[in-house]
């Protein structure tokens, strides 16, 4: 152990994509990609996942939209993004000049239908490898319908995308529901290739001195290091009830919560808050993961998908 | 805009609950007054956003209001401490277009940190500007001095009239209705009372928005402007009188 002299082989898939690593920035942390590109080379990411697109350009929520919280932060930013037609024509363009890796297209929606066509008219972006149906945004309301909290509702979702499309199709999963391995079998029962957790915990914050609810939104979605233990919980417990690829997402801050989010059964692992303190995060990721690797005397990262799971079924 | 490492060097009282803060580091991506800084503090999740005041080569002067445990941490660290800073975001000032005697900055409070710079760059070009203070009594008085030795005349406004004229920001302005062009920093209610004066004709206004990453990538900054919702942090934060969407 600790002792491999071969570098190792940080490459992992999804659904039949390949990812040259298992680092992906999450949506709504990383926009399209351009401001990043002036920090790195997007081409060292496994792949990332654009802003939550939905049909119509959306304004999103009335500011203050953030808030600060221990070990993390709120936001209701309220999917504030150009619209899927202009994504098409203005950003997947541009994405190309300084991404050629895949694209984890997140789709945002209020009907059905909604997400359905969304869908349908990205089946021919090629460099959209991914669709991650985004059924779990905290801060919209969609006219009472949610979701992502609703077996039912989030089986519709994926079923009407699943027709539509050749993609492999992502569920994108909320936690804040009592079981949500529930919702997850829903989803791989529907026709899902594949899921992602987890989008943000609702949480609210009240400020002492005006005695009004700091965010104009009230309540935010809280994510970042304080959310770790809660996501890593829930890939765990996805991983034992459903057999499907899942990106584990919530709180990673660094090489080891990659590895600590795999080993719970995630086959990637998206960062979202942790960008926004630090734009190089996901670049130093990268390049921790083969000493990190080596440490855990690991040839294939992908080994460790998972592998926590097995060793307590050996004792 | 990138990532720096700057190391503190000066923490100097300026009052009550202001200090000067004088950093030493790579500036080289600060290319104009108005813009911004963001500042990781240990044990806070998010960065502070923090106007650049001055900038040479190798030093970042800014000015910090004590608002909450952030910036109070911020001003209590040791000189010689190592910072992470994200430098040159934002937009920041550019050159009025009208002719200097109808240029005026309004600053109120902590919002004069950014026009000092600006003071500083007009007067470099030969322009010595008018500048209009406002504080919130005599005790609360910061940088006048520095700003009296870069301008032509300096205004005081004081709420409780204990130094210079008893009033806001907006009385200064009005005693100088000459001067169409501002270049207006403070706080939100402050840049709205400006905007809404009759006798101006054009100016830039620098806004202040909490933020979730300060360079453009989380949309939590954004409010509408007249082409839509901006985000101020890369955006802006200056914007001028025309992209303003307010009602007068
Ligand atoms: C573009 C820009 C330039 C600024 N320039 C300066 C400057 O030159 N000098 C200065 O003293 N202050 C400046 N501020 C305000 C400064 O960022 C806040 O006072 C500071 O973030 C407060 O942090 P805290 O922990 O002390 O307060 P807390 O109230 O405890 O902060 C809690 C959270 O709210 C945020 N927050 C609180 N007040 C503000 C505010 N007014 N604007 C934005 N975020 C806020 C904090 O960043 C933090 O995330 C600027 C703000 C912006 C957006
Ligand atoms: C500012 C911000 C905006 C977000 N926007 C989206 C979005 O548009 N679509 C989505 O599916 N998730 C969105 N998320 C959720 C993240 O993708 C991620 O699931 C969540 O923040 C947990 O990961 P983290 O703790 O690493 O941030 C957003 C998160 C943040 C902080
Ligand atoms: S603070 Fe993130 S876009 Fe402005």
């Amino acid at each position: 152990m600790g002792e491999l002299n071969k570098t190792p082989d940080l490459s992992v898939t999804l659904a039949g994509v390949r990812l040259k690593n298992p680092v992906i920035p999450a949506s709504g942390t990383f926009g399209y990609g351009r401001e990043y590109a002036e920090f790195y080379d997007l081409n060292l990411l496994g792949a990332f996942a654009w802003k939550g697109t939905t049909a119509q350009p959306r304004d999103g929520n009335p500011p203050p939209r953030i808030a600060e919280a221990p070990a993390g932060m709120l936001n209701a930013i309220g999917l504030q993004n150009p619209g899927i037609d202009a994504v098409i024509r203005e950003e997947v363009p541009r994405i190309a000049r300084t991404f050629q890796g895949p694209v984890i297209a997140n789709v945002g929606g209020f009907t059905v239908e909604e997400y359905a066509e969304n869908c349908r008219k990205l089946e021919d972006v090629e460099q959209c490898a991914i669709l991650e149906i985004n059924i779990s945004c905290p801060n919209v309301h969609a006219g009472g319908r949610n979701f992502g909290t609703d077996p039912k509702a989030a089986a519709e979702v994926t079923a009407a995308v699943r027709r539509v499309t050749r993609k492999p199709v992502f569920m994108k999963l909320t936690p804040n529901v009592a079981d949500i391995t529930e919702i997850a079998r829903a989803c791989a029962d529907a026709g899902a290739d594949g899921l992602c957790l987890i989008n943000t915990l609702l949480g609210m914050r009240v400020d002492l001195n005006t005695r009004r609810p700091v965010l104009a939104n009230r309540t935010g979605g809280l994510s970042g290091p304080a959310v770790f233990p809660v996501a890593v919980r829930m890939v765990w417990d996805v991983y034992e009830a459903v057999r499907l690829p899942i990106i584990g997402c919530g709180g990673v801050s660094r090489a080891e919560d990659v590895a600590e989010m795999m080993l719970a059964g995630a086959s990637a692992v998206e960062i979202g808050a942790a960008n926004l303190r630090d734009p190089y995060l996901c670049k130093r990721i990268v390049e921790a993961l083969p000493d990190l690797c080596g440490r855990l005397g690991v040839e294939r990262i992908s080994d460790l998908t998972g592998a926590a799971h097995e060793q307590e079924a050996n004792i | 805009m990138k990532a720096s490492a700057f190391t503190l060097q000066r923490v100097r009282h300026l009052n009550a609950d202001t200090v000067e803060l004088t950093l030493s580091g790579d500036t080289s991506d600060i290319r104009a007054p108005g813009q911004f800084v963001n500042i990781a503090l240990p044990g806070f999740f998010l960065r502070r956003p923090v106007s650049v005041c001055d900038w040479s080569d190798g030093t970042l002067t800014l000015l910090l209001r004590l608002a909450g445990a952030g910036t109070r941490q911020l001003a209590a660290t040791p000189p010689g401490t190592a910072l992470d800073v994200l430098s040159g975001l934002g937009n920041g000032f550019t050159p009025p277009g009208v002719p200097p005697e109808r240029v005026i900055l309004a600053g109120g409070g902590i919002g004069i940190a950014p026009l000092y710079g600006l003071a500083k760059a007009l007067s470099r070009q030969g322009i010595r500007p008018v500048a209009a203070l406002g504080f919130r009594d005599r005790a609360g008085l910061f940088y006048v001095d520095e700003f009296r030795a870069v301008c032509d005349t300096v205004l005081i406004a004081t709420q409780d009239g204990s130094s210079g004229v008893r009033g806001q920001i907006t009385d200064l302005l009005q005693q100088n209705v000459s001067r169409t062009y501002v270049y207006c920093c403070g706080p939100l209610p402050m840049l709205r009372a400006v905007y809404a004066l009759p006798h101006l004709r054009g100016g830039q206004y620098s806004f202040e928005a909490r933020m979730g990453c300060g360079f453009g990538a989380c949309m939590g900054c954004s409010m509408p402007f007249r082409d839509g919702w901006r985000r101020i942090c890369k955006d802006g934060p200056v914007f001028t009188r025309e992209e303003i969407i307010w009602e007068n």
